[in-house]
């Protein structure tokens, strides 16, 4: 154990958790948002529009019902296409995203349709155009709740990234696997398990302090 | 300003259910810089007509014109340039929480591109109008009711609209700061010339500030004209709701519902029928009223004698002279206007009544 810490592999392995979670997370943002404002939107549109929610909504169904190991292995060779490679953490970012924007989207889905039909209207009488809705009054109004989504998703990244030790992600869960349950060093898991807690604690606490300062409601 | 010709608005059966006829040919004419009220219970179809309007609600069919505008005809981007020409207000307020006073007033000037600088100009000048120069930077939640209706009329304002479309502004209002909202609609349309088109269940809304009105109940308009004519109309359901009058006579009587206006209010009435007919005029109830600058007075008189030739000739006079109102409504006035409204109903055919009114004078 304490060589562990003295190697710096505890440490090691604590940055490539924050370095896949941070970075998939960036990514499901960037990826979420849109896809969960098109869902959000797509059955108030015209044919092509609901036809396309259609289409995306599956997407998003098979994409959050394959299991996430299973996901990190069937996209190998797009993930080697993207980042060049097929292990280390740059590679288990892609997976993680994959898995991740689906299940975000649906959370930003969620928040924008909660959001008070009124308020679009208002908008629509002034003659706001779409980009207009959804920049100025759906995602603002929808902020709290996106922050709340957000932070589920997060704790789940911090899940998903216990299982990228398979492609050779490291990290924290990954130690706890190799040297906790298949070298039977509880010490090592305990450190690990209770590392996972202390961020997922932290990642919670700061969510929902966000989303509190920003709810104005 | 406004002029809605034979509109039609039908929403489809949905799940089992019936196609709802919401709007059912309805003409509307809105004159330039006058305040209009469409009066109707709740389900009479008055937000499906204001949201067809401004094409929130597209017609299924007929017309509707404003300032000169065939809105039906205009394409997407014409669309959102009459609609930003048109201001509108919303039962609950509908301003985004997570924007402050300020915010929600400048959102329709950026949604037009008006840059920054007279953004911020624009919104000081539309706070001030409003009174809330102190709360811009407030946010929704932090204000009352009222308040919020002020930032709902500023933001409403803010691109100079000629046309304000109101959808129950003060239903979500107590009746003092209902008064103070309406009050400031009528001193904006003065002040500005706007033209407002307002939808409300509630007569007091009628009575405080429009300048014309329409009943509407199930989707059709049953009468509508300038306020002060539908008052002294024989059959307006409207008057009679304004007017509640009470009392049934005794047994044998002629009951008759008479209305005076201005300088007849200040005659004998009833003095002039006893004399001039020598009968025993009776008056059952009384109501009287500043509309519009007029007094206008309903009064329930009771006859002794049924057909006999006094009553006669005294009820050929007062129709003569245009008082007579008649005996009786000729449409079933519960139906038309709001439950909370007292509405008397015909004389001599009713066993029980509720809230008997005396003489009233408001305004
Ligand atoms: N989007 C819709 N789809 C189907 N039916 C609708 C829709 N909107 C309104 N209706 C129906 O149209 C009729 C008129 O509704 P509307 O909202 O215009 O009435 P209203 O006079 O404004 O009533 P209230 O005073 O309760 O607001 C009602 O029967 C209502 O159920
Ligand atoms: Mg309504």
């Amino acid at each position: 154990m304490n060589d562990l810490i003295q190697n710096g592999t505890l440490w090691e392995a604590t940055q490539e958790t924050l370095y896949m979670v941070g970075l998939s997370t960036l990514f499901t943002v960037l990826g979420g948002i849109p896809l969960g404002v098109v869902l959000a939107l797509s059955d108030r549109g015209g044919f092509a529009t609901r036809l396309l929610g259609r289409l995306l909504g599956t997407i998003v169904n098979i994409g959050r019902s394959l299991p996430f190991i299973i996901l990190m292995i069937a996209i190998i060779p797009f993930t080697r296409a993207v980042v060049g490679t097929s292990i280390g953490p740059e590679a288990a970012v892609v997976p993680l995203a994959v898995g991740a924007i689906p299940f975000f989207a649906r959370l930003v889905e969620a928040a924008v349709r909660g959001v008070d039909p009124g308020l679009v209207e208002a908008a629509t009488a002034m003659g706001a155009r779409t980009h207009h809705v959804v920049l100025k009054v759906l995602l603002p109004e929808a902020l709290p709740g996106l922050i709340r989504g957000l932070t589920v998703t997060v704790v789940a990244l911090v899940g998903y990234s216990a299982m990228a030790g398979v492609i050779g992600g490291g990290g924290l869960g990954d130690l706890a696997v190799r040297y906790g349950y298949q070298r039977f060093e509880t010490d090592v898991m305990i450190v690990t398990v209770v590392l996972l807690i202390i961020l997922v604690h932290l990642i919670q606490m700061l969510g929902d302090a966000t989303a509190k300062r920003l709810d104005r409601r | 300003m406004i002029e809605i010709r034979q509109l039609r608005k039908v929403y489809p059966a949905r799940g089992g259910g019936r196609e709802v006829v919401a709007v059912d040919g309805v003409d509307l004419d809105v004159g330039a810089g006058e305040i209009y009220g469409v009066l109707g219970r709740s389900g009479a179809g008055k937000s499906t007509l204001i949201r067809c309007v401004n094409l929130l609600e597209r017609p299924t069919s007929g017309s509707v014109v404003v300032d000169g505008q065939n809105m039906t005809a205009l394409n997407a981007r014409q669309l959102r340039a009459a609609r930003r020409r048109i201001g509108m207000v919303f039962q609950h307020f509908n301003l985004l929480s997570s924007r402050t006073v300020a915010g929600n007033v400048a959102l329709p000037l950026e949604i037009a591109g008006v840059p920054r600088r007279e953004r911020i100009r624009r919104v000081g000048e539309l706070l001030e109008l409003v009174g809330l120069s102190e709360k811009g930077r407030a946010y929704p939640a932090q204000l009352s009711g009222g308040q919020r209706q002020r930032v709902a009329i500023a933001r409403a304002l803010a691109g100079r609209p000629r046309v304000l479309l109101s959808d129950e502004a003060t239903s979500a209002l107590d009746s003092q700061t209902t008064a103070e909202i309406l009050d400031l609609l009528r001193d904006l349309s003065r002040q500005l010339g706007l033209t407002i088109l307002l939808i409300t269940h509630e007569l007091e809304v009628v009575k405080r500030i429009c300048d014309s009105a329409a009943v509407m109940a199930a989707g059709k308009i049953l009468e509508s004209g300038r306020v002060a004519d539908l008052l002294a109309r024989p059959d307006s359901a409207l008057a009679r709701a304004a007017f509640p009058l009470d009392g049934t006579g005794r047994e044998g009587s002629h009951v008759v519902d008479v209305v005076v206006r201005g300088a007849q209010a200040d005659q004998p009435l009833v003095a002039t029928l006893a004399r001039r007919f020598d009968l025993d005029v009776n008056i059952l109830s009384a109501s009287v009223r500043t509309i519009g600058g007029q007094t206008v007075g309903r009064l329930r008189l009771e006859l002794p004698g049924r057909g006999t030739a006094n009553t006669t000739a005294a009820l050929a006079y007062l129709a003569e002279n245009g008082l007579i109102v008649g005996d009786g409504p000729t449409t079933d006035v519960s139906q038309v206007l709001a439950d909370d409204q007292p509405v008397p109903e015909e004389a001599g055919r009713v066993e029980s009544r509720v809230a008997p009114t005396g003489p009233e004078v408001d305004g």
